[in-house]
């Protein structure tokens, strides 16, 4: 049986600012289809992504209600991708930049996601098959 | 020599670093490496036939394989018989693929 | 795994975080262990010029006291056993000479960045 696929992301978008977040997570979402295994580090405004108290809203312009706007929240998204790596037989580990947590008071985060440091991306890319780094930009 | 996979987010109408970027793709190709470029978000508008990039029409002159996100192009109303001669559009799974393939990927 | 982290971004955030963070996160795997080295390109390559001052920032009663030293920082890289390399048009560009610069910043012409790059397991842009 041929060795799994590891992949390394590292994002640092924050939510709600620039498409790079929806085209990494479709990236992510073809490797979970694929039953990869994935580690994601969320740098910086990425660290906000799967923050467990976005909440959706109405869409007044629109005249929709909350449940008719059905409002992307990208930390279901987040949920959805690991349960979907999983279903496939991969992985997805998400791991928060502790101190960029920290700075924007994103503690909660949605199950699946945990707290790491910049030791945790440098030792999922020294043993992932390759590593993509989708940065920010001023 | 080695491939590389330059994914191109930036707006080339309004980046003046999307022109240095084209070159380095030139540049690694001349180099003997594999290059290709796969533009994704904005960075798709210059590959609506008729747009006007110095620095695009360049790169197509080149042998450098231009690629672009579908998913992008029709968010954009760019349809595929209005995509400049020279780039062809793909779905993004090639950019997994060619992580998977053990591609130098370097997003700009 | 030798691997080049390319800085473009410029001092984007550097006065809310007191840092590049790019250039941070390449001290922290270093620490880790990590064999890098870094390229500025674009208006990143202002970081290599001697003589910024951030210092002073306050908001009513609130005072920054560490204000970013990035000048400082990315020339912390080199004794560390990180190169660091400028593009050396962006630099010519912005009209930075070579006395601008921060001591041991190598430069790198545009159409030496193939070669340069070969000499890395990976390249990463930030």
């Amino acid at each position: 049986m041929p060795a799994k696929t590891t992949l390394t992301f590292a994002l640092m978008d924050a939510p709600y600012e620039n498409g790079r977040t929806t085209t990494a997570l479709r990236l992510i979402a073809i490797a979970a289809r694929r039953g990869y295994d994935v580690t994601v580090f969320a740098y910086e405004g990425a660290a906000a992504l799967a923050f467990s108290k976005q909440q959706p809203h109405p869409n007044a312009v629109h005249g929709r209600d909350v449940a008719q706007e059905n409002h992307p929240l990208p930390s279901k998204w987040i949920a959805a991708l690991i349960d979907e790596a999983q279903r496939n037989g991969g992985t997805i580990d998400w791991i928060n930049c502790g101190l960029c947590v920290d700075e924007r008071g994103v503690h909660e985060a949605v199950d699946g996601v945990r707290r790491g440091s910049p030791a945790d991306f440098w030792k999922a890319a020294e043993g992932s098959d390759n590593t993509l780094v989708i940065p920010t930009r001023g | 020599m080695a491939k590389y996979l330059l994914i191109e987010s930036r707006d080339a109408f309004e980046s003046r670093d999307a022109g240095p970027w084209y070159e380095l793709a030139a540049d690694l190709l001349a180099a003997g490496n594999d290059v290709t470029v796969f533009l994704v978000h904005n960075g798709v508008l210059a590959a609506r036939s008729g747009a006007r990039c110095a620095h695009f029409e360049q790169l197509l002159r080149t042998d450098v394989e231009v690629l672009a996100d579908d998913f992008s192009l029709r968010e954009r109303g760019i349809a595929n018989d209005r995509i400049v001669a020279g780039v062809k559009p793909a779905p993004l799974d090639v950019v997994v693929d060619r992580l998977a393939d053990g591609c130098r990927a370097l997003w700009h | 795994m030798k691997t080049l982290n390319i800085i473009e971004s410029a001092y984007r955030a550097t006065l809310e975080e007191q840092d590049d963070t790019i250039v941070w996160i390449t001290h922290a795997m270093k620490e880790a262990g990590a064999d890098l080295a870094v390229l500025l390109r674009g208006s990143a390559v202002n970081y290599a010029a001697r003589g910024q001052d951030a210092s002073g920032l306050a908001f009513g009663t609130e005072r920054q006291t560490q204000p970013p030293r990035v000048d400082d920082d990315l020339g912390a890289l080199i004794p560390k056993g990180v190169p660091v390399f400028a593009v050396e048009e962006d630099l010519a560009e912005r009209g930075l000479r070579a006395g601008d610069l921060h001591e041991g910043i190598q430069r790198v012409a545009r159409g030496d960045l193939p070669q340069l790059f070969a000499g890395f397991d990976r390249v990463w842009h930030w």
